[in-house]
């Protein structure tokens, strides 16, 4: 039977309003409410669905951060996967690097399936799982809303600009899950307790022997551009007129 | 010297506007060659357009039966080896090339920069983080190729007039047969497209019901708009997937946005923020998209919309 490996991100959590330090070297994040990356959430959901079906055997959750991201596992854990791997690293790892690490752990587990996120709702860069499906040369489906797993195939509808597209891999792939694949579950106490006892291998980056180096240098943050406040109009009929003013109507 | 390479968009024999947004990009690094690749089992309708593009020297055609859907697990390794030659690769920060770029980038072996909205120099650009509340400035390597993705939302689509020469390329690469495209639903509307339309109307939670929704259609149809819609009007059902507009959806750049009976929440926000005219409706007058729009309305859509809707058509 098949194995799943799923990727979850630490991050700010999405009902943090964020904010830029006033120096600009980053975004406030002491004391900062920290979750798993909300697609990251739908991605496991999505693997543990397919494993309650008997499309899989195990379920592999890994992360790659500091130490504290084991919380962020063990929650994943209570979720219902069945193992942990923690990819211990204090610096911050480019998706480029995150994909080789994952790739390493592929050799090392050999999964039909890697389900990860679209993007991290930090630095949105929506990149890892196709890059992960170029250096492991296997099918990339991104943005799945649907997976139908069909023995050695997997049918995955994905949200297009133009709509839904619908392609067909063969397995082992990579998916990378969309908003609306599924609503995940939620923790329940006795879940979150036995997830204590479950399996959470701690690994440091250097020992994958993976090159972690960012090759991107950030020298900024910024507030975004603040939209100057416009003019309250009373009725229908000095709406049109400012329209029909400002040349629009 | 700069050499850019663009990945055209395209569909059904046409260009796709996001295209033409990537050249302005390219266009702000100084003194760069620009040329497009079209990607595509014909390619000569579109090539003839790219080479339309202001500022484009050269069309590559690369094609192949394989391009016929732009499947990235086989365009990837072509246009990875048509960059041979270039500094540069950028594609449109649509789903088009969100899904393709990447993949490009790590068959050469760099990372990739998502969604420039700024230029500074070849090498340094700007970018949005954490659904826009942040920009960021990012240096990329000299020393390496850089792939990036362009933010459509943030640049206007280059004129046409330009000549550039179309002409075949060599992109041999080994094609995968381990994806294969099975079919794309299109909702065919007869409306403008939300991603390059001129004006927008969108709705919110506040419409209540998909068929209460259909005043949204009716008020866009009257402008001549595309219709969008909140996330949480999507996940309500009141509205198709396709049409969110925000931070998960589709961000988009018109001179005229609509917003009725949305609160404006800040991944709402990030999709609409380049927007030229925001008008908002809304009962709440207190709702944070009365901090973002141009002219705001506090009232009942219910009542609101038939009186505009008559307003436009006397």
């Amino acid at each position: 039977m098949s194995k799943i490996l799923v990727g979850l991100k630490r991050v700010v959590d999405y009902n943090v309003r964020v904010r830029v330090k006033p120096d600009g070297t980053g975004v406030v994040t002491d004391g900062v409410k920290m979750s798993i990356n909300p697609f990251d959430e739908i991605a496991l959901e999505e693997a543990l669905r397919i494993k309650e079906k008997g499309g899989a055997s195990e379920v592999i959750v890994v992360s790659i951060g500091p130490g504290d991201t084991q919380q962020q596992l063990r929650t994943g854990l209570a979720m219902g996967a069945d193992r942990a791997i923690l990819v211990q690293t204090d610096t911050q790892v480019e998706p480029l690097a995150a994909a080789r690490v994952f790739l390493k752990l592929i050799e090392k587990e050999s999964p039909q399936l890697v389900i990860l996120g679209k993007q991290g709702i930090d630095d949105d860069n929506n990149q890892t799982g196709q890059m992960l499906a170029a250096l492991w040369n296997r099918p990339q489906a991104t943005f799945a809303s649907k997976v139908e797993l069909d023995g050695a195939k997997a049918k995955v509808t994905r949200e297009v600009d133009a709509g839904l597209e619908t392609i067909e891999v063969d397995l082992p792939a990579v998916i990378t899950s969309d908003l609306r694949l599924n609503e995940p579950r939620y923790v329940k106490l006795p879940d979150i307790m036995k997830a204590k006892k479950k399996q959470l291998d701690t690994i440091a980056i250097a020992d994958l022997g993976v090159d972690a180096s960012a090759q991107f240098k950030t020298t900024n943050y910024a507030p975004p551009a603040a939209r100057s406040k416009g003019i309250m109009v009373k009725d229908v009929a000095e709406l049109v007129a400012a329209l029909k003013q400002k040349g629009l109507l | 010297m700069a050499k850019i390479l663009i990945v055209a968009e395209h569909a059904n024999g046409k260009l796709n506007p996001a295209t033409a947004k990537c050249v302005t990009c390219a266009t702000q690094i100084q003194g760069a060659q620009i040329d497009v690749a079209v990607l595509a089992d014909d390619a000569g309708a579109v090539a003839t357009q790219a080479a339309a593009i202001q500022g484009v020297k050269r069309v590559l055609k690369i094609e192949n039966a394989a391009n016929k859907e732009p499947l990235a697990a086989v365009l990837a390794p072509q246009v990875a080896a048509a960059a041979a030659d270039y500094t540069h690769v950028f594609g449109p920060s649509t789903t088009f090339g969100k899904d393709l770029m990447p993949r490009v980038a790590a068959l050469l072996g760099v990372g990739q920069l998502s969604d420039i909205m700024a230029v500074e120099s070849a090498h340094k650009f700007r970018r949005p983080v954490y659904a826009g509340n942040a920009v960021i400035t990012v240096e990329a390597p000299q020393d390496k190729k850089l792939v990036a993705t362009v933010r459509t939302a943030s640049f206007q689509p280059a004129g046409s007039g330009g000549s550039g020469s179309v002409e075949a390329a060599n992109a041999k690469a080994e094609l995968p047969t381990h994806t294969r495209f099975v079919s794309r639903s299109a909702a065919a509307t007869g409306r403008p497209d939300l991603q390059t339309a001129s004006r927008v109307v969108s709705g919110g939670r506040a419409l209540g019901s998909a068929d209460n929704f259909k005043i949204i259609y009716s008020l866009a149809d009257k402008l001549g708009a595309a219709v969008g819609a909140s996330r949480a009007a999507v996940d309500a059902g009141y509205a198709a997937n396709d049409l969110q507009v925000g931070q998960t959806g589709k961000i988009i750049a018109p001179e005229l946005y609509v917003a009725i009976g949305i609160s404006g929440a800040i991944q709402h926000l990030t999709g609409i923020k380049d927007a030229r005219t925001i008008v908002a409706i809304n009962k709440d007058g207190e709702a944070p998209i009365f901090e973002v729009a141009d002219l705001g309305l506090v009232g009942d859509l219910f009542t609101v919309l038939p009186e505009l809707e008559k307003a436009l058509s006397g």
